[in-house]
């Protein structure tokens, strides 16, 4: 839309200035006269039907239970704290989620490209399968139909020693940390920090001297050795606790819940579909003349993959990716469905049935939502920033 | 180079494709593919038997009861589907009314197949005609609240019928919506565009779940006293405006693509904005989006699930309602149904992926690999 020329076009109707204030101004008016009619309305019903408002029901007691909880949590309880726990359990399951969704992605991604024809196929079938699927069908899948028929604890299924699976859930040995756990993470650590800067002395050397020295190679050995070294001297820093059989159930050990296991494997399973699909498109999008032309200047395999596609590769990959992650988090509220105790399932749920306000809960999960989005895209925004084409 | 004599040579022989040389070639050609093929080759082992198996070899076929699957080591149980069939695609819509959904999944289908078929005339009429003409004469025939039709009222709708009906609402009410939204967005006046932008980011960054439940509990405290549209409704409005933000920024990377030299010509030839938007750039930019939109569509006939959440029972609700009738307790129920359900939800998605990618094909003439 063209603007006017400021005097040249005579006040008025044909003056598109006057015309585009007009048009705003009615808008506006428009839409404040809705949000005064509905906040009257609201205010008018919640008297009739006598729901107190405002957020002071955040401290009185909750009264009732949760099956998972990260922090202390009690029947006796604020619903203050009933929300901060649903919080952490949705936070939990999405970023398990994130990780693993990522990794499975990349994987299946890669495998679609492959040279192999079976192993391409199968990537191309899982891709097909999982993402023509409604994502709430695949946790009723998992919990309904997999995990809930199990057999009970007496007669649980053992992949693995040491870890039990049945209709309570998946069993794992739990790592009990003993004294000399301080020394092993301190060793992890102290290899973290000396990794990274050796990584940058490294890069420097390259940029002034043009001479190359494996870090990531050394980073990676120094990583296996000095927590292995402590380990070896120290002995080790923690051990398994296996579950037991005791009476009906097990003892000690690692319990997660049904629900939690369907609702990471269903988000998982689901979104790795998706990711895979912008991995392949991100891969393909690198044109075959950039790979010609690493060959051509006597790169290897290996390194033209990682200095000449990847880096590539992921500035198409970013934006696409950062919308499935935050679609993982958004729908890791599915686990409603399934009873899991997440944000939705006990703010939206359980506490707007006891307390009745729907428009301070409702506002306030969706409020938890939007600040999560906007967190996750504004870090994404900052990497994407970072690794962005930089022209000059 | 030096030149080398090569007419005194026989032709080259070329080295046929047969089944042997394609496998040498794209199953074992090295030592590590050799070792993929095979790892690949024993988790197919692992989970295709079994799948088939529980699905065809082992399903029960035939039986009119329970009693029919409950042999050790039954599979799928069919007789459940098909003596259920009725409510998972009409749910519990009156059964000597059901001619009236019928008659309007075939006018549903005789107006959608036209459109999808690439070079038919008169594309703009069909379209007026699925967006406005359409929806009116669906709600008249389903609700039947029309002299002469006995009214069904929406509590006695369910399974495959109210996907649909929320699947197309969502899409036919967020195709106008979200063009008006994206124009918004790259509108030259500083409020619209600001109402646009926290319109799309909201219903963006909330999940859909959120959503449904303000439909269901928050949405009647807004309405004056006396106003009560029923569950269905309300939750068709969230799913509409929810559906719509999405659909705005499908089209805004439309608009985005259309070079501004289109505007401006159409402005100087003396077009208004909405001529001009509507005669020449917006025919471009949505040609441009077909695969997005038919891809927000997909993603809003899986959200369809969702509704069962607030009470209201589609495809996947009715199948769980079933699920849960004693005369069919059985040990493999759930797995039959959520499996029935999956193929069902499968086949749609699958065959609209399959012409989004066609159409990207037949759209995207420059890219040649």
């Amino acid at each position: 839309m063209q603007r006017g020329q400021g005097g040249k076009v005579p006040f008025g109707w044909n003056n598109p200035r006057v015309r585009s204030f007009v048009y705003q101004a009615a808008v506006l008016g428009i839409v404040l006269a809705l949000v005064w009619f509905f906040t009257a309305t609201a205010q008018e019903n919640l008297a009739r039907l006598n729901i107190s408002s405002g957020f002071g029901f955040l401290d009185t007691t909750a009264g009732f239970g949760i099956i998972q909880t990260l922090i202390p949590y009690t029947e006796q309880s604020s619903y203050g704290r009933a929300f901060l726990v649903g919080l952490l359990n949705t936070l939990v399951v999405a970023v398990i989620g994130i990780v693993l969704s990522v990794m499975l992605g990349f994987l299946i991604g890669v495998m679609r490209l492959s040279r192999n024809w079976l192993v391409a196929k199968i990537a191309a079938g899982y891709v097909e399968v999982m993402r023509n699927v409604p994502l709430l069908l695949h946790l009723f899948f998992w919990y309904f139909a997999v995990l809930r028929p199990l057999p009970g604890p007496a007669e649980s299924i053992e992949p693995l020693p040491g870890v039990f699976l049945n209709n309570r859930g998946l069993i794992l040995p739990e790592p009990v940390f003993g004294a000399t756990a301080n020394a092993f993470f301190l060793a992890i650590a102290a290899a973290l920090i000396g990794g990274f800067f050796l990584i940058r002395w490294a890069r420097k050397r390259q940029v002034a001297t043009g001479q190359l020295f494996p870090a990531w190679r050394a980073s990676v050995a120094l990583l296996v050795i000095l927590p292995g070294v402590v380990w070896l001297v120290a002995g080790a820093p923690f051990e398994l606790e296996f579950a037991e059989h005791a009476g009906f159930d097990f003892a000690g050990g690692m319990r997660l819940l049904p629900e939690f296991v369907a609702l990471v494997l269903g988000l998982t399973l689901y979104t790795a579909g998706f990711i895979a699909e912008i991995v392949r498109a991100g891969i393909l999008s690198v044109s075959k003349g950039q790979r010609e032309a690493a060959a051509a200047l006597g790169l290897k395999d290996s390194t033209t993959l990682r200095l000449v596609v990847i880096p590539q590769a992921l500035r198409l990959i970013i934006p696409p990716l950062t919308s499935q992650i935050l679609n993982l988090t958004k729908n890791s509220s599915l686990a409603v469905a399934i009873a899991y105790p997440d944000l939705v399932a006990v703010f939206a749920g359980t506490v707007l049935n006891q307390t009745g306000q729907a428009i301070e809960v409702i506002a306030l999960t969706m409020a938890v939502y939007l600040t999560l989005s906007l967190i996750t895209s504004l870090l994404m925004n900052w990497y994407n920033a970072r690794i962005a084409l930089k022209e000059r | 180079m030096g030149m080398e004599d090569i007419t005194g040579r026989p032709a080259p022989r070329s080295k046929r494709l047969t089944p042997l040389v394609w496998a040498q070639r794209n199953l074992f050609s090295s030592v590590s593919n050799t070792i993929l093929t095979l790892v690949s080759a024993y988790l197919l082992w692992l989970t295709i038997p079994p799948v088939l198996d529980f699905t065809i070899f082992s399903a029960v076929w035939t039986g009119t009861t329970r009693e029919a699957c409950l042999a050790p080591g039954a599979g799928m149980c069919w007789p459940f589907i098909w003596a259920n069939i009725d409510q998972f695609i009409y749910g519990r819509y009156p059964p000597e009314e059901i001619w009236r959904v019928n008659l309007t999944f075939a006018l549903g289908a005789a107006v959608i197949i036209p459109m999808l078929i690439p070079g038919l005339p008169a594309r703009r009429l069909n379209l007026v005609f699925l967006l406005i003409v359409y929806p009116l004469v669906a709600i008249v025939l389903l609700a039947g609240d029309r002299p002469g039709l006995r009214p069904v009222p929406t509590s006695e709708w369910g399974g495959l019928l109210v996907t649909l009906v929320v699947a197309v609402t969502g899409i036919v009410a967020s195709l106008p919506l979200g063009v008006l939204l994206a124009l918004g967005r790259r509108s030259n006046m500083p409020a619209i565009r600001m109402l646009c932008i926290i319109f799309i980011e909201f219903w963006r960054g909330v999940p859909l779940i959120t959503v449904l439940f303000m439909a269901s509990v928050m949405l009647p405290l807004f309405l004056p006293e006396g106003v009560n549209p029923d569950n269905l409704l309300r939750v068709l409005v969230g799913v509409a405006l929810f559906s719509s933000a999405y659909m705005a920024e499908v089209i805004r990377g439309g608009l985005q693509a259309i070079p501004p030299g289109q505007y401006e010509a159409a402005r100087a030839l003396g077009l208004t904005y909405w001529q001009a938007m509507g005669q020449v750039v917006l025919p471009q930019a949505l040609r441009h989006v077909i695969p997005g939109i038919v891809n927000t569509f997909i993603g809003l006939f899986k959200d369809t699930t969702l509704v069962l959440i607030v009470g209201i029972f589609d495809l996947l609700g009715q199948v769980r309602a079933q699920l849960s009738d004693p005369n069919w307790t059985m040990p493999q129920g759930a797995l039959t149904g959520y499996i029935f359900a999956a193929l069902v939800f499968w086949a749609f998605c699958f065959g609209m992926s399959r012409y989004s990618t066609f159409m990207e094909r037949r759209l995207d003439t420059t890219r040649e690999r």
